[in-house]
């Protein structure tokens, strides 16, 4: 029954890590760069609830609002201002701005909100599940993560598929010279990409302080890789490889955690990255691209 | 006749990188001896050193050989720990403490550079931005793996354990040399200015020629057009393995010379982690990218600076990253370089028409 336990904390974490890949996977798939700071977004999103709610004592509702707005505003106005004027720059100039956004808000947040942790409240008020005559226990923080990672995954590949926005995107994605020449608004769709992907990240960083409720201005930053190990494992660029690859690497954590040591977690999940390069550069739900000259 | 000419230049451009360590090193020291220098900047004399070291290192795979690392703090672990065991194993029986100190430089560079080998080899495979992912992931798990390590040692040899200390079985009288969290402690400090310098001075003469010799120039190539340079024959990953390596193993040095600096030897995210790693390479950038003398400028200055602004210390890292993104704008957007094309365009057209009048 614990192994169960365990697993069921593995996909609850996993969720989290899922929502965060989406936003990454996103983001890599139509503008081409890897947003570094997608993970302090994350941390801007728990931050915002926590001033909302706990502060203010706004309604959880509304803080969860209040957090994915604030985060769109930051993820566009990032994008503006900082990866928009490097658009057709080296991928090394452009992965190089990204750190040093991520490292902007970090110490914007250090300043802010000083370096002791802030202890979160939950914003989820759903008992949890008692399975099993007790000796399995599902809390609600797991369930509505779960469900929310679910229902976005399928909101999103109805908007990419559905839509005509959505289908911009792919156009962006695929070519962006001859979308450019089809009469699609490029850099509006990339705007569009950040917001979407930083309401996903808002979302991610609320569920994750209400799981593991402690907040600092460096929260953002391990879930954000562990969440772009989780986007290359299932294959960069694909909306169900992001979901598929954020689940695996959180049951891999956990069980890793559990069974073999909690000091080497972090190695052993990197190390999945590694091999999985290596069998299989393109990820599990990945495509092939060849090179062209 | 040219080819001479242009051997020159890059001679004088050595020169004049070597010249201004010697000077800087002169005048310290005048400094050091005549009593105008506070205990403050002594004590960052040392880890100055050691990030020109690492600076000028990284700089040969981000500048020389195109790819982003982002796990150069990881080198310098398994340098850092490895040097620092030799020392605490062997400094007893070699007694010297400098020649047991260059011994140990030797075993730290050669450590961080298996490991440059191992990582290599598969991540190179990689580019862009996965092999900087893949290398971020690498010095973690060094780091996370150094963190979890017990060595132990008594009079049937060493003994391993990735668990604790109780786990190595150790005889009595045994001794625990690495202990996990807490790492190495009771380290001799043997590292000096005069040391530091010395490393430095190796460690650019061994990049600045790395750079100007067939290998360095096959490594540019590759960074310029790989397929170009692929269909000339070359091959890729020998070169730019062999570029990762070195740069591996004067990652190692400069972890040795950090080690011997302390007396407590922890693997920790702050100085070991991916924000060490991303802080060598904000030197490599604002430096410039591939100026091995920009390096040990902006590595110096900005080791130094913060300490000078004791007082703006909350500020230090903002300041940092927000001059980060605007130099890579600066540098780096199409835009940009048109506009400053463009005026410099001007300016030349302005002086020839004066030369005409």
């Amino acid at each position: 029954m614990s192994f169960i336990s365990y697993l069921v904390n593995g996909i609850s974490l996993g969720s989290v890590y899922a929502l965060i890949a989406l936003g990454y996977t996103m983001v890599y798939g139509i503008a081409k760069m890897l947003n570094f700071a997608h993970g302090d977004i994350i941390m801007v999103g728990g931050y915002t609830v926590f001033i909302a709610c706990s502060t203010a004592g706004l309604p959880p509702v509304v803080g969860v609002l209040l957090a994915v707005i604030v985060c769109t505003v930051l993820g566009v106005t990032v994008e503006f201002v900082a990866y928009r004027p490097l658009r057709g720059a080296s991928p090394l100039a452009v992965l190089i701005t990204a750190i040093g956004v991520s490292y902007f808000l970090q110490n914007m947040a250090l300043l802010l909100f000083g370096a002791n942790t802030k202890s979160f409240t939950s914003v989820v008020s759903i008992p949890s599940l008692q399975l099993a005559d007790g000796q399995l226990n599902i809390s609600g923080e797991t369930m509505v993560t779960v469900a929310a990672c679910i229902i976005i995954m399928i909101g999103l590949l109805a908007f990419i598929n559905r839509t005509k926005a959505g289908q911009a995107m792919l156009a962006v994605s695929e070519d962006r010279d001859a979308a450019i020449l089809m009469g699609v608004n490029v850099n509006g769709t990339i705007a569009l990409t950040f917001a979407i992907g930083s309401a996903l990240a808002a979302v991610a960083g609320v569920l994750l302080c209400s799981a593991y409720p402690s907040l600092t201005p460096y929260t953002g930053a391990m879930p954000g890789i562990k969440a772009f190990v989780a986007a290359v494992f299932g294959g960069i660029g694909s909306i169900p490889g992001a979901f598929i690859g954020g689940i695996l690497l959180g049951i891999i954590e956990s069980l890793s955690k559990a069974y073999i040591s909690s000091q080497l977690s972090d190695a052993i999940v990197f190390s999945v990255l590694i091999i999985v390069l290596l069998v299989r550069p393109t990820g599990i739900m990945g495509r092939k691209i060849s090179e062209k000259v | 006749m040219k080819g001479k000419k242009l051997l020159n230049k890059t001679w004088k451009e050595n020169a004049v990188t070597y010249g201004i360590v010697i000077i800087a090193y002169i005048i310290i020291q005048i400094m050091v001896q005549t009593g105008n220098i506070s205990s403050l900047m002594k004590g960052l004399l040392v880890p100055v050193c050691v990030y020109v070291i690492m600076a000028v290192s990284l700089n040969l795979v981000v500048g020389i050989s195109g790819e982003l690392s982002l796990g150069h703090a990881g080198f310098m672990c398994a340098g850092a720990f490895s040097g620092a065991l030799f020392t605490k194993c062997m400094a007893d029986t070699i007694g010297n403490p400098v020649v047991c100190f260059a011994i140990a430089v030797v075993v730290g560079a050669a450590t961080a550079a298996v490991f440059g080998i191992l990582i290599g080899v598969p991540v190179l495979r990689l580019q862009g931005d996965y092999l900087a992912i893949v290398t971020l992931a690498f010095g973690e798990i060094i780091k996370n793996i150094v963190n979890a390590l017990f060595i132990g040692r008594d009079e049937n040899g060493l003994h391993f354990s990735l668990k604790s200390a109780m786990d190595l079985n150790l005889a009595d009288g045994g001794e625990v040399l690495i202990k996990g969290p807490q790492g190495i402690t009771g380290n001799p400090r043997v590292a000096s200015f005069t040391i530091g310098v010395i490393l430095i001075l190796i460690t650019l003469f061994i990049v600045q020629n790395v750079i100007n010799s067939r290998t360095g120039r096959a490594v540019m190539a590759i960074r310029d057009n790989r397929i170009a340079a692929q269909s000339v024959g070359l091959s890729v990953t020998k070169y730019k393995l062999m570029a990762f390596t070195i740069s591996a193993a004067l990652a190692g040095v400069g972890g040795v010379l950090y080690a011997h600096n302390l007396t407590t030897l922890t693997a920790l995210p702050k100085n070991f982690g991916y924000n060490q790693s991303i802080m060598i390479l904000v030197f490599v950038v604002l430096g410039g990218i591939g100026n091995i003398r920009g390096s040990v400028i902006a590595a110096a200055i900005l080791t130094v600076l913060p300490e000078l602004l004791r007082g703006m210390n909350d500020y230090r890292m903002l300041i940092y990253a927000i001059v980060l993104i605007v130099i890579m704008i600066f540098n780096s957007a199409p835009a940009i370089i048109g506009y400053r094309e463009r005026f410099m365009e001007r300016f030349k057209n302005k002086s020839k028409t004066k030369e005409a009048l």
